[in-house]
């Protein structure tokens, strides 16, 4: 294979693992814009909607069968069950906290995410589940680089996904109401606008997109695992900073950017596969030292 | 009877009955009374139990370093660092790479985890100590998994089957081999580090803790250089953690980098929180917590995990500050 | 001998301009004040002075040194101290604790000597546990020095913002309107005081304030500012006469029959 080629195949799967964390990364920055938490629950969140969707699947298969219909059918159901879950957790965990200190909320975002990973752990016993897809390896040849309708399919899903979500955010009340909330809540709340309902609203959404993926990581992988949310959360979260954690747009940008660089990353002589890992986290690292606010984002200035 | 609470006669019994022992307790001769005495129960116990028990209780000890030196950042300092166990990592690898390859005496190796884990605490810290404390806790993980991955990808460190057949140190020509030499080689560690803890908290160093972690800008105003006091907490915290490592590796002769995963960072701060963050009493009843409660509730198998996650998730909402009680002013 | 200079200073914050450029000086032992309509740019003032906002131009000149966007903590090490509008105590921390935190930039005990307690140590332990107790008495609470910070009343609580400003030796002392929220009674003290803290201790003092009458006795300068730029300069008598200032105050009397 000739380099244009490698580059070709690595930006086919740069572009999917970069939907992926596209999607997991929006609810991270939708979250932390609202009411600047960073909720370490959500990776466990995409791994509960992978596993949703697994036993949706497995249900529903009977009777649409499992390839496209079904998948699709159950992302959306599971998209509204993780979602709602999501909601749940923020009344029972989060909201009780918001006048604690900081590291009291932070600590809770732990208990919550290791909750649900041991949960499912405890249920699955640890083993990686089969996800029942029946799907074809059909797909383009673009040369010597091949590209599966899988791959070509997810990575729309995904494009659908997050226009909807940036036509919700800019051109809906509902969209315009969570902008302004993030900008000065108390001031919202003045005007009348009903800010936990609000809020919810955007956890739910957030999570139904960390949920949406998880299913089609479970579609594209193969297998589901109950640890799979912990990488993804910080690589999620790596996209979000890259482009400007609050901001919609720089999550979506971020993600894409991350997988890009993670996939032409593992093509580095000294990179590869083993240290793809340290190479993303280096990254985040090297950013939150650096250029904190990201590609996209704003400089927040504490007023005194 | 001179700190009596202020609850009328009537009040539930428990409660007055709860009060009154800590407000002995207050006492500082009584509380050195108290400690003395623990302490002789502690130096007793090996007669009284088999090698089983003696396994289960050096392993408390040794998590009662571990949180008592996490207790130090988040405590203390009230930063969240979700990656402990690196410094963990880099005191046990220290140990096993110098003895095992380069034969060097298993003391000589402290001083050298020390240094190691001291820098490891400012690299890490340095230039992340600026940061709000979510991205923090974030990169702080973050770090955590890079000196796992790193620890599990080279050569020296044994790769993913870690290291094996360190040796086991002697003192003074006597060989530390079995379980009851360990134990009191931790228990004196142990109370060590709830020594220096508690020399720590009530000095300069301490208060400056203090005031950082309740209001960051009005200890800059007063002077207070944060991210210096912050780095102060972090390598102090990384060195406990070094040294624990040493032992831990003369201990158990052989290390893998699955030790030191993210839930083991997750189960010392567990530790920490739920006894109490930044009470030294509260941190070593944790830690005894951490390490029994397994060993009680074993049929629990895989889920042990999952009840501590609840618990840690109850004590947060409920009970914060943990299940030692507040100081009364 | 101005102990502190600010020359032609400016802040501006996206596209806001806070301060536009401001020039004032405050001489070495003075009492000075700074005042202005709401929303003048006071306390943005303070903020720059203190290291907490960078400016966008302009250059703050202390004790003939540029600390123009330097570190919080320097500046007040530097010997500028300052107290903070709503008051910032360490709430679950003794009176005592908080003023020794004034202290912390005063002396130097690092780990390793705390935890052996060496004698030195020791010696500044005690050094600082004194002199904090000086600075409460100063105030008038030292009988409070064990209690729990946010239990004190709202008025002893202000006073121990200012004997923890005290306990960083400081050379000049900004007081961000220290009469908010007192009765009449202890108006009067915090005149007397501020005078006190000028007359026994030669620490210069620059504060904000709103209350006219308190400003008019205390201050031998009084700087107004309104939107963020220098309108009048002098004596009480010189600025309450100032028709600049009165405008600033109560609006322009033409503007005013204009919409009616």
């Amino acid at each position: 294979m000739s380099i244009q080629d490698i580059l070709l195949q690595q930006l086919a799967n740069g572009l999917i693992l970069g939907s992926f964390y596209a999607l997991v990364a929006l609810g991270y920055t939708m979250v932390y814009g609202i009411i600047k938490l960073l909720n370490f629950a959500h990776g466990d969140l995409y791994m509960i909607g992978s596993f949703v969707g697994f036993i949706l699947l497995s249900f529903l298969s009977p009777f649409i069968g499992n390839s496209w219909a079904g998948i699709l059918s159950s992302m959306v159901f599971s998209m509204i069950a993780v979602g709602l879950l999501g909601v749940l957790i923020q009344r029972i965990a989060y909201v009780p906290m918001l006048s604690a200190p900081r590291l009291s909320i932070l600590i809770t975002a732990l208990a919550v995410s290791m909750v649900l990973s041991n949960s499912v752990m405890a249920l699955t016993d640890g083993q990686y589940l089969a996800f029942p897809t029946d799907l074809s390896f059909d797909g383009v040849e673009l040369g010597n680089v091949f590209i599966t309708n899988t791959q070509m399919i997810l990575v729309g899903a995904s494009l659908v996904l997050m226009v909807v979500l940036y036509l919700f955010v800019h051109k809906t009340l509902y969209g315009k109401a969570m902008r302004a909330i993030a900008i000065d809540q108390d001031a919202c709340r003045l005007m009348g606008i009903n800010v936990n309902k609000i809020i919810a609203l955007t956890f739910f959404i957030g999570t139904s997109l960390a949920a949406a993926a998880g299913i089609m990581a479970g579609t594209y992988y193969g297998s589901i695992h109950f640890f799979m949310g912990f990488v993804i959360g910080l690589k999620a979260f790596t996209a979000a900073v890259i482009g400007g954690i609050g901001s919609i747009p720089g999550a979506m940008l971020g993600g894409l950017l991350l997988g890009l660089l993670e996939s032409f990353g593992t093509q580095i002589p000294f990179i590869g596969t083993e240290w793809k890992d340290v190479f993303s986290f280096g990254i985040l690292i090297l950013l939150l030292v650096f250029k904190p606010t990201g590609i996209l984002g704003k400089t927040e200035i504490e007023r005194m | 009877m001179g700190n009596s609470s202020n609850t009328p006669p009537n009040e539930n019994n428990v409660e007055s009955i709860r009060t009154g022992l800590f407000d002995r307790l207050q006492d500082q001769k009584n509380r050195l009374f108290i400690l003395l005495v623990l302490a002789a129960i502690a130096t007793l116990f090996p007669l009284v139990t088999d090698n089983y028990g003696l396994e289960v209780l050096t392993n408390v000890w040794f998590y009662v370093i571990l949180c008592l030196g996490l207790n130090i950042v988040v405590g203390y300092a009230g930063l969240l660092d979700l990656g402990y166990a690196a410094f963990f990592a880099v005191g046990a690898y220290t140990t096993g790479i110098l003895t095992s390859e380069f034969g060097v005496n298993f003391w000589l190796t402290i001083p050298v985890a020390i240094l190691f884990s001291a820098c490891a605490g400012c690299i890490i810290g340095g230039p992340t100590l600026r940061l709000r404390s979510d991205y923090l806790a974030i990169v702080t993980l973050g770090f955590g998994e890079i000196v796992r991955i790193i620890a599990r990808n080279l050569e020296i460190t044994g790769g993913a089957s870690g290291l094996i057949g360190i040796e086991r140190p002697s003192i003074f020509g006597f060989q530390l081999t079995q379980i009851i030499h360990f134990y009191y080689v931790f228990l004196i560690l142990a109370i060590i580090a709830g020594f220096v803890s508690y020399r720590l908290q009530h000095s300069r160093m301490g208060r400056a803790w203090q005031y950082v972690r309740e209001d960051e800008d009005a200890a800059e105003a007063m002077g207070i250089n944060r991210v210096a006091v912050k780095l102060y907490a972090y390598v102090t915290g990384a060195i406990f953690g070094g040294v624990a490592g040493c032992f831990f590796a003369a201990k158990m002769s052989a290390i893998s980098p699955e030790t030191f995963q993210f839930q083991q960072s997750v189960l010392i701060l567990l530790g920490v929180v739920l006894g109490g963050m930044g009470k030294i009493p509260g941190v070593i009843i944790g830690a005894f917590a951490l390490v029994l409660f397994p060993e009680v509730f074993r049929d629990l198998g895989s889920m042990r995990i999952l009840v501590f996650a609840i618990v840690m998730l109850i004590i947060m909402l409920y009970r914060p500050e943990g299940i030692w009680p507040a100081k009364k002013t | 001998m101005a102990l502190l200079d600010v020359k032609n200073l400016v802040l501006s914050f996206s596209g806001l301009q806070v301060i536009n450029d401001l020039t004032f000086s405050v001489e070495d032992g003075s009492i000075a004040s700074l005042i202005g309509p709401n929303g003048a740019g006071k306390t943005s003032v303070f903020n720059c002075l203190t290291g907490f906002y960078k400016p966008t131009g302009g250059d703050i000149l202390f004790d003939q040194k540029k600390i123009t966007r330097k570190k919080p903590h320097k500046i007040t090490q530097l010997g500028m101290a300052r107290t903070f509008q709503n008051l910032r105590l360490f709430k679950s921390m003794t009176v005592l604790e908080n003023v020794m935190s004034g202290m912390h930039c005063r002396s130097s005990a690092g780990p390793v000597s705390s935890i052996l307690r060496t004698n030195s140590q020791q010696k500044e332990e005690a050094e600082i546990t004194t002199f904090c107790e000086e600075c409460l008495d100063f105030v008038g609470i030292l009988d409070e020095k064990d209690r729990t910070a946010s239990n004190l009343s709202y008025g002893h609580q202000r006073r121990v913002e200012w004997a923890r400003a005290l306990a960083t030796k400081p050379k000049i002392l900004l007081l961000d309107e220290p009469a908010a929220g007192l009765n009449y009674d202890e108006k009067q003290q915090l005149i007397s005081l501020i005078k006190r803290i000028r007359d026994e201790l030669s620490i210069t003092i620059l504060l904000i304030e709103h209350d006219m009458g308190l400003v008019m006795k205390v201050s031998e300068k009084i700087t107004v500012i309104d939107y963020g730029q220098k309108i009048a300069q002098g004596n009480a008598e010189e600025v309450q006469n100032n028709p600049k200032v009165i405008e600033a105050y109560l609006g322009k009397e033409e503007e005013e029959e204009e919409v009616a």
